[in-house]
């Protein structure tokens, strides 16, 4: 099975690289992208075939490595 | 006494950190291998600033995976001196042995320059020997250095007296100008709770001589010979 990891920085905690391109954008015309957050993008490729197993064994690695709970949150798609 | 400096791979002012506890204090000094498995008899451990293991990922995110980190938390946990400067506060910070994480600078700009900061407490192993409100000027060199906390851990911190040094102004006044990189409540360094573990952005290893611009770093090491007891050698 394949996990998509999507880690971000919590909605509370500023972001200063998302801002950046916000701010670039609104300066090329792009008015109406009203906010940027950047992110991480992670591809797992988990040796399992269980859907269950796969989003469990995402969300360790996500917990343990991927993410820092303190100011990321992380989002899985398992396919 | 003995200082143990630990090298990851990417590792860079590990020599300075080096040259001040023996050259410029007289101390004996042993770097540290990220895979040894024990600290081999050190009475201070510093982990030095740079990039370990490349900062992939996040920084200081792989290092506390180090096999040395393992007697290095123990030794904190016994109620060791161990100083995180730069890249060490941003693995400290990783390894759960210091509350918070380091954010990119806000500006986003890697700041290299000196800057003041302000001894807010005495009672940690590093600022042992200098006073409340001194105002020191130590260099920085860091693109993540913006230190958050979530707004309940920030109370704690503030409430038992972690912050141990903010960025000011040369008269130690709070200035948002001051703030080279965003951090909350211009906070520099911090302690843990049981106060010996202390993580900061500023280098006091590059202000220990005169001919690197200051000397102002020197309150950091005579601070923790002091603590750990062992007269001056120079």
């Amino acid at each position: 099975m394949r996990a998509r990891v999507f880690v971000t920085l919590k909605p509370s905690v500023f972001d200063p690289q998302g801002q950046t391109i916000a701010d670039a954008l609104h300066s090329l015309g792009y008015g109406n992208v009203a906010d940027v957050r950047q992110g991480k993008y992670f591809e797992l490729d988990l040796a399992t075939t269980e859907a269950s197993a796969a989003r469990a064994l995402a969300a360790e690695v996500a917990d343990k490595v991927l993410a820092n709970p303190v100011i990321e949150s992380y989002r899985i798609e398992v396919d | 006494m003995k200082f143990g400096i630990v090298v990851f791979p990417g590792s860079n002012c590990d020599e300075d950190a080096f040259h001040a506890a023996k050259e410029v204090f007289g101390q004996e000094a042993e770097y540290l291998w990220h895979k040894d498995a024990d600290l081999k008899g050190a009475d201070v451990v510093i982990l030095p600033g740079g990039f370990a293991h490349g900062d992939y990922l996040r920084t200081g995110a792989m290092a506390r995976f180090s096999p040395i980190m393992n007697p290095v938390r123990a030794f904190a946990e016994r109620g060791g001196p161990v100083l995180g400067i730069c890249n060490g506060f941003q693995i400290l910070l990783e390894a759960g042995l210091l509350p918070g994480a380091m954010l990119r600078n806000k500006g986003l700009q890697y700041r290299c320059e000196h800057v003041h900061i302000r001894v807010e407490q005495t009672d940690t192993p590093f600022t042992s020997g200098a006073s409340a409100g001194t105002v020191l000027r130590i260099p920085i060199g860091h693109g993540e250095g913006n230190y958050f906390a979530p707004p309940d851990v920030l109370q704690q911190l503030e409430a038992s007296r972690q912050v141990v040094f903010r960025y000011t102004d040369a008269q130690g006044r709070i200035d948002e100008a001051a703030n080279p990189n965003g951090s909350v409540n211009a906070i520099a360094g911090i302690c843990s709770q049981q106060r010996n573990v202390v993580g900061m952005m500023p280098h006091p290893e590059r202000a220990c001589e005169a001919l690197l611009g200051g000397v102002d770093g020197c309150a950091i090491f005579a601070s923790v010979l002091r603590w750990v007891g062992s007269p001056l050698k120079v």
